[in-house]
């Protein structure tokens, strides 16, 4: 169980993170074990009777069945963990982009370009997320970037208490930039809240341009889209307006930027993106806190009255 | 498959208002599934076998209140409804919709001992 929440999640593995997340242990609130690790979704398969057992034959008169109004938000856990996160990382003063899209999309590659770009001019930092290995964190580090690795086992997505875990393993300095590649997938990232700023999609060409059609959720909830691998246009049908068309009609507000990790097309665009998002943070917390000092020169000049 | 982890959040959440609330067994829980909310209901459903085997949901009845997709249109100023993110407006046929019901992922109610 992990000391500092509570937490067991299985098959969870945080590079660094010491204790027993990795191991299997059954959820220590009830005392009951959700044996989620012992039975495939097959086997499972086979055991399903669709809530149509003895439990449900409600004689009338005999139920002792009471009902409970709870109005509460499913993914409220979540959500809390993200609200934990935005505020640490508003704290912080760290602008925090969390990556989605498909696999093999050039997520990696064009992070990796990203920060070569960035890393002499502001703290940076990564969370990488995927299923398995730490490959992706191992190039990051190669260009000698901290980075934590974050296994999510059978989980499709990186959640924000998982994320929690990561940012104190990396012990992220104040004013940096974190980038969380989240794991390639454009269905369920786009529910979880990690307490990131943004959301950037990033879809290749070598993707079909009805992407943000096929996967309309991701791409309403992302600020921006990344239209990467540009250079091998020349070689592809993709309809580059088509694509931003169809990404606007699920996003009106969406902005759209056009890169080659590869040939460095467009990256400074990106950077300067990024540049522009980071301004406006620091530059909203600057009046937040002169809003402050303002309120205690009131009240101190109330005393002196 | 992020069915199964909304399947946890629900457990999780029962298992919370068990304490304060005082009730050791769930039968019944009543969710409001947006249609834009990203959720298969068939995976919801077995998602919900699985996950709430052993616990005190198990053998519960999940009942799905769907809740239609709304936005309002910024072209012509009306509050229409939407099947899908990239729907056009019905009335104006503009793509400047703001979605504004229909991404609900909410625990209404539910039956407990």
């Amino acid at each position: 169980m992990c000391t500092v929440c509570g937490c067991g999640e299985g098959e969870v593995t945080i590079e660094g993170h010491h204790h027993e997340h990795a191991h299997h242990h059954g959820h220590h609130h009830h005392g009951h074990g959700h044996h989620h690790d012992d039975e495939g979704p097959v086997k499972a398969g086979n055991n399903l009777h669709y809530g149509k057992g003895p439990a449900h034959a409600h004689a009338p008169g005999l139920s002792q069945g009471r009902m409970v109004q709870i109005e509460q938000d499913i993914l409220a856990k979540n959500n809390q963990y993200a609200a934990a996160n935005r505020h640490r990382f508003s704290h912080g003063h760290q602008l925090v982009l969390n990556l989605v899209s498909s696999p093999g999309s050039g997520k990696t590659t064009l992070l990796t370009e990203t920060l070569r770009r960035l890393k002499d001019k502001v703290p940076v930092a990564v969370i990488e997320g995927d299923q398995q290995t730490t490959h992706d964190a191992e190039r990051i580090r190669a260009t000698g970037v901290e980075a934590v690795q974050v296994n999510t086992g059978k989980g499709c997505h990186l959640d924000a208490h998982m994320v929690g875990h990561a940012v104190d393993q990396l012990k992220l300095p104040r004013f940096a930039v974190l980038f969380i590649e989240n794991v390639g997938n454009l269905v369920c990232p786009a529910g979880f809240d990690l307490g990131e700023d943004a959301k950037v999609a990033i879809l290749s060409v070598t993707e079909g341009e009805d992407k943000p059609l096929k996967y309309p959720d991701m791409f309403a909830a992302s600020r921006l889209m990344l239209i990467n691998k540009i250079d091998l246009l020349p070689h592809l049908n993709f309809d580059v307006d088509q694509a931003i068309d169809y990404a606007r009609r699920v996003n009106p507000d969406i902005e759209v930027i056009q890169v080659s990790a590869t040939t460095g097309e467009g990256m400074d665009t990106w950077l300067d993106w990024i540049m522009a998002q980071r301004r406006a943070k620091l530059t909203r917390a600057r009046e937040g806190y002169a809003r402050e000092l303002a309120e205690i020169d009131t009240a101190l000049n109330g005393m002196q009255a | 498959m992020h069915e199964m982890s909304i399947c946890e959040g629900i457990v999780q959440a029962l298992e919370e208002a068990a304490e304060q609330q005082r009730f050791s067994r769930v039968r019944t829980v009543w969710l409001e599934i947006g249609d834009l909310a990203g959720v298969e209901i068939p995976a919801l459903e077995f998602g919900w076998e699985v996950v709430s085997r052993y616990t005190l949901a198990e053998d519960s009845k999940l009942e799905i209140i769907r809740i239609p997709g709304q936005a309002y249109c910024l072209g012509c100023a009306n509050t229409v409804a939407v099947k899908q993110r990239f729907d056009a407006c019905p009335r104006c046929g503009s793509y400047q919709l703001q979605i504004t019901g229909g991404e609900e992922l909410r625990i209404k109610e539910l039956e407990v001992d």
